[in-house]
């Protein structure tokens, strides 16, 4: 048996030359210090993230992308597949997760300036990966076409309509016609399953390599780290157990707290009281709510989505307009703008939830 | 004088192949973006409607008819008059509906409130709702576009 292995490894490696990789990975290590823990927020990502592979494709088997059909073959996964209503509700919940263990590792990298030179493109990935998993949840969210993700993304695509010039056109194009039906599912199917896990791969590639290729940043102003440990097997396998960890989580969420499917999505009908996005685009449809229908000459919504646009656009170049990190020194503002955002989307979404309703 | 001609011969020649390069991606780029954006509906919108009969509705209530392809709202007001209108919200496509306590119609995406003319009074919207003509036929409560 070993020999068949290595006879395997020699021949790779003379082709290959894969000897280079694994002395590298081998001799890889990761330093022990009081923000270790923040080092495993991304490998979690990926776990849900895979997760959400697994079972999109089991998923995949049942399910029918249109206004017809979607709502009762989700219906019929839930009552009728064996353990359906377990992989639907994992596949909800490891969503939820994902996009949760996204901020989270996005925020501890921010706070801890880990984007700063020579990371930049890795912050940058990170961010579309950011931008590409909300846009999972968007499209994801019409699939099962019940009221309320249908009047969600009504609102949703119609806010994209604000936009001067090309605003009609890509409402258009998002909805597959003037209004949601049928033919937006059909559509943010596609998306779904084809167009954004294409981009995911790719990008998610890239991210891997730039991280394992530069190894783990350590933070502005920490010289000198006392201890340190082996990537293989000591951090590799400590991953492995917050995964465990993480799946007996989400196991428990999924069977105490099936995911619901509502009623479905009926175009005649008024919109339900209690319309709300998922969790995550709550802060920004709260936000919408607090504009006025005016400001000045402009449409209160023009003025909102042009400043979420601005800074979807900053927190992709924040590792370039931090000059101070880059110098390997403190830069507060940056941490100032950190701690606000998390407050920000932080108490907005918990008032969205209590107090505005 | 033989670099000079070589350096135009060159440049006649990177022109030649940018424009045929530009011409080769116009060809593939124009019909996909085409093809990405849906036909318009040749369903034609409809002149009128039957929005329901005299006598369905009680006072002080409201219900959504189908206006070809779109939702209408028909009220019928405490006073005892018809009113129709496209019953989208002029804030973000949502559906609204007639609410009796407060006499209003309303959205929920939103909290955006109209009076029982379609002008909006109070929330987001930003415009009024469309309006309708309603004339009483017969038993039949006829719903068109203003013109």
């Amino acid at each position: 048996m070993r020999t068949y292995i290595t006879n395997i490894f020699d021949w790779l490696d003379k082709r290959y030359n894969i000897k280079v990789v694994i002395r590298f990975l081998a001799e890889k290590k990761v330093p022990i210090y009081k923000h270790t823990i923040w080092y495993y927020m991304g490998g979690i990502t990926l776990l849900f993230f895979i997760i959400q592979v697994i079972t999109g494709i089991l998923l995949l088997l049942y399910y029918r992308p249109t206004a017809e059909g979607a709502f009762e073959s989700v219906q019929f996964i839930m009552t009728q597949v064996h353990y359906g209503w377990l992989i639907r509700s994992i596949h909800s919940w490891s969503a939820n997760l994902m996009v949760l263990f996204v901020f989270i590792h996005m925020f501890s990298v921010l706070l801890l300036k880990s984007y700063r030179s020579p990371r930049e493109l890795t912050w940058v990935t990170g961010v579309l990966l950011m931008y590409i998993s909300l846009a999972f949840g968007f499209t994801g969210y019409l699939l099962p076409w019940n009221e309320l993700s249908f009047f969600a993304t009504k609102v949703g695509t119609d806010i994209a309509g604000v936009i001067p010039f090309v605003g009609e056109f890509i409402v258009r194009f998002l909805r597959g016609g003037e209004d949601v039906t049928g033919a937006t599912l059909t559509r943010l199917f596609g998306f779904h399953v084809a167009v954004l896990p294409g981009a995911v791969l790719i990008i998610l590639a890239i991210h891997l390599l730039m991280v394992q290729r530069q190894g783990m940043s350590k933070p502005v102003g920490l010289k000198e780290v006392k201890r340190e440990m082996l990537f293989f097997p000591d951090f590799f396998l400590r991953d492995f157990l917050g995964w465990l960890f993480a799946i007996g989580i989400l196991a428990i969420l999924a069977a105490v707290f099936p995911w619901e499917l509502g009623q479905k999505a009926d175009p005649f009908s008024p919109a339900p009281e209690g319309i709300k996005p998922e969790w995550y685009f709550l802060f920004m449809f709260q936000t919408l709510k607090f504009f006025p229908a005016k400001i000045l000459i402009f449409d209160g919504e023009l003025v909102a989505t042009f400043i979420f646009a601005v800074v979807g656009i900053f927190w992709i170049l924040v590792p370039f307009l931090d000059f101070k990190s880059k110098k390997e020194m403190k830069s507060p503002i940056f941490s100032i703008i950190g701690i606000f955002a998390i407050l920000y989307v932080g108490i907005i979404t918990l008032l969205s939830y209590f107090v505005f309703k | 004088m033989m670099e000079e001609k070589n350096k135009s011969r060159r440049n006649f020649i990177n022109y030649l192949l940018g424009g045929g390069f530009t011409l080769v991606a116009s060809s593939v780029i124009y019909p996909i973006v085409r093809f990405m954006l849906p036909p318009k509906s040749t369903e034609a919108e409809p002149m009128a409607v039957s929005a329901g009969k005299v006598g369905e509705m009680h006072l002080n209530s409201g219900k959504i008819f189908k206006f070809g392809r779109k939702p209408g709202l028909l009220i019928y007001t405490k006073q005892g008059e018809y009113r129709a209108f496209m019953a989208t919200c002029s804030h973000l496509d949502c559906i609204v509906q007639f609410r009796d306590d407060s006499e209003s119609i309303w959205c929920a995406c939103h909290n955006g409130y109209y009076d029982v003319n379609g002008n909006n009074v109070s929330g987001p919207p930003p415009r009024p709702l469309e309006n309708l003509d309603v004339i009483i036929k017969d038993d039949d409560i006829m719903v068109s576009k203003i013109t």
